[in-house]
């Protein structure tokens, strides 16, 4: 009976090698380490979330105010057009009893708003290009991956290098002739002008990505729904869509994000109609001076939307980027 | 249900030949078996049978029908699979539903013929889970029922237990018995694990390096081996093969041993041999240890297996036979047996074309 009692107070559970000093010690300097890498990525986003809040005195104050008054001033700023009042006009404006919020907060600074700015537009043109290429070189990607995973393409390796090779080339050094091209071909400034190019340029990535993926799941499962009665096609929908669908996830976000971020080309093939958000925020330039909360803030309405979505798909994002490494 | 037939068969990738022209027939409710080494074009019968693989030249009839250039899913033939292929995003349930529901089934006969099949292999209580969730023994239940369910004309099985525990194949090995007895489907199973072969087949059909190598009843494959690669293959350890030369009615084996066959041998060696080399061949179990038998030999070891003991003796020098002898004899290593061979299970080869000398 004694023996048993003493038995039961120890902690069979507890490994040696978990309490020493030396295994404290490394433990605490790893996760110092790591946040102090995390604090370091953090600051630019943080400085960008604070500026969007900060009013114009505030985000260029030296040193960096960390306390400061919250103001919607910069978002205000990036939504609207505005001119700046005669300064013996500004008393007489802020006495009118019409004025919005909005308008309130701006007559502040002496300035009037006269409409909305192209924010909104161009944020919108973003959604549009972004979504639509990605959608478009998943679809187009998955079934080229689907095909060269498993069938005997004739030329198969020297097809998919072709396909990395216009991953190879920077695209500055084309950006003059498809400027020239688009032209000719009325693509310039266009939606489908961006949301072609873009899904050229994914597509080589989402095939390769989308290769391995598929590489990774048997052949066996095709073929038992094969001999359980389907076409080759519904096998493909019905038993290998879903089980590649971590690593299509992890595609769609790669893809979106590079649209998403696009700029050169943006830059160089839109200029009103379908100019997407990346060339124009940094062209957020106000009445006098550079607009850096404004700035910041139409860099945090730019960030949302990719955000939402990875926070959507983490689910599958996790398990897609061990790159079924962790499949069963 | 149905016939299968294969008429010179033959599958080449570019000059590399995975089968040799084949010809089997498979009739009506039998249970054959391919049996053979891995890579020796056994699997690829069977997917040339269930349409996933093209077939390079002759003729596969099921059912009367030529279905050579036919789609798996138009042959109406079930495949279980050696990993089973278990939809991994469906549940037990719904793998079992996935081929009704390609026929297109009512919801309701779907229901209900996947009631039946979960009753019949007592998988009820499963039907929920997903195959990750399964043991694998569970997961081939799932597979066999998904196979099953749709009483397809023929059952096609890849080494449905090579991916089981070694106690559980056991029990699926009757089990699959049992489903072949009750639906006396064509089953054409593949496997290389003769006991496999030997406890479910008809007729085992003996494959080795594309070629068939013998067809015939389990018996018939043990008893009587058509060549030396079955004879070798089969059984474990396989037949006991020891050369010799012919010659005065008398083999002349290694040791100094004469061995004098059985009165209806020598007439058929002097016709089948070419040469006077011969191999004697004979299954453990036919050694008769006697101390007047005609052949001598040293002990090497003793293994006792508890059933029985087995013995590896040698004949001449690095000659060893095994010899399965009753436990309760006693041997010591290095002390010289006599023994005698059972008249009846003694066969012979000839060791130039490799083939046996029909008596």
């Amino acid at each position: 009976m004694a023996i048993s009692t003493t038995s039961a107070q120890i902690n069979y559970a507890t490994r040696v090698d978990k309490v020493g000093t030396r295994y404290q010690i490394t433990r605490s300097l790893r996760i110092a380490v790591i946040l102090f890498y995390a604090v370091v990525s953090l600051i630019p986003v943080f400085w960008m979330v604070t500026a969007a809040f900060k009013s114009r005195p505030d985000v260029v104050a030296i040193p960096p105010k960390v306390i400061f008054e919250p103001t919607i001033e910069g978002f205000i700023s990036l939504l609207t057009k505005r001119v700046l009042l005669p300064p013996g006009m500004v008393e007489e404006y802020k006495q009118r009893a019409d004025l919005s919020f909005a308008e309130r907060v701006m007559a502040e600074r002496g300035q009037r708003i006269t409409g909305p700015s192209q924010y909104g537009q161009r944020l919108l043109n973003s959604v549009i290009v972004a979504s639509a290429s990605t959608v478009l070189s998943v679809l187009l990607g998955v079934l080229a991956a689907y095909a060269f995973s498993r069938f005997n393409v004739p030329g198969k390796g020297d097809l998919l290098f072709f396909i990395l090779s216009t991953r190879m080339l920077p695209p500055v050094v084309v950006t003059i002739p498809i400027f020239l091209m688009y032209q000719q071909l009325r693509l310039y400034d266009t939606h489908l002008g961006l949301i072609l190019l873009y899904t050229v340029f994914n597509l080589s990535f989402a095939v390769w990505l989308l290769k391995g993926f598929i590489d990774e799941i048997p052949r066996e499962y095709e073929e038992a729904a094969l001999v359980d009665g389907y076409s080759r096609l519904q096998a493909f929908r019905k038993v290998v869509l879903p089980q590649a669908i971590t690593g299509i996830a992890a595609t769609f976000v790669f893809c979106l994000i590079f649209a998403w971020n696009e700029y050169a080309f943006a830059l160089m093939l839109t200029s009103e109609r379908a100019r997407t958000a990346p060339p124009s925020i940094p062209t957020v330039l106000g009445t006098g001076g550079i607009e850096w909360s404004a700035i910041a803030a139409g860099t945090l309405g730019f960030l949302i939307p990719v955000i939402i979505v990875t926070f959507a798909l983490r689910d599958y994002l996790l398990r897609g980027v061990t790159f079924g490494a962790l499949r069963k | 249900m149905a016939d299968i037939e294969l008429q010179r068969v033959e599958k080449r990738f570019g000059e590399q030949y995975a089968v040799r022209p084949l010809d089997l027939s498979i009739k009506n409710g039998e249970f054959v078996a391919l049996l053979g080494p891995s890579g020796c074009g056994k699997t690829t019968t069977l997917r040339m049978i269930a349409g996933l693989e093209t077939v390079s030249r002759g003729k596969i009839i099921l059912n009367g029908q030529d279905v050579t250039w036919l789609k798996p899913s138009q042959r109406d033939v079930a495949m279980v699979f050696q990993f089973f292929a278990l939809y991994p995003h469906l549940t037990a349930w719904q793998n079992i539903a996935f081929p009704l529901q390609a026929e297109g089934d009512s919801r309701e006969n779907i229901k209900r013929r996947v009631k039946e099949v979960a009753e019949l292999l007592q998988i009820e209580p499963l039907l929920k889970l997903r195959p990750g969730a399964l043991s694998s023994g569970d997961q081939q239940r799932i597979a066999l029922a998904r196979a099953l369910v749709r009483r397809p004309s023929c059952f096609l099985m890849d080494e449905p237990l090579g991916a089981l525990d070694a106690d559980f194949r056991e029990t699926m090995r009757s089990e699959i018995k049992r489903m072949h007895i009750l639906q006396n489907a064509t089953t054409v199973y593949v496997t290389h694990d003769q006991i496999e072969a030997m406890a479910m087949a008809d007729r085992i059909v003996v494959m080795s390096q594309g070629v068939v190598q013998q067809v015939g009843t389990p018996a018939e494959v043990y008893h009587a081996p058509s060549n030396l690669f079955v004879a070798q293959f089969i059984g474990s350890p396989g037949m006991n093969l020891v050369r010799g030369t012919w010659a005065d009615g008398v083999v002349a084996l290694p040791g100094g041993n004469r061995y004098t066959p059985p009165l209806h041998w020598p007439a058929a060696l002097n016709r089948g041999l070419d040469g006077d080399g011969v191999i004697v061949g004979f299954r453990p179990e036919a050694v008769m240890i006697s101390p007047h038998g005609p052949l001598a030999a040293s002990v090497y070891s003793v293994d006792l297996h508890g059933a029985y003991t087995m013995l590896v003796l040698e004949m001449g020098d690095d000659h060893s036979i095994h010899a399965r002898v009753s436990r309760d004899a006693h041997f010591s290593v290095g002390e010289t047996v006599r023994f005698d061979l059972v008249p009846t299970a003694v066969r012979f080869f000839d060791p130039r074309s490799e083939r046996a000398i029909q008596a």
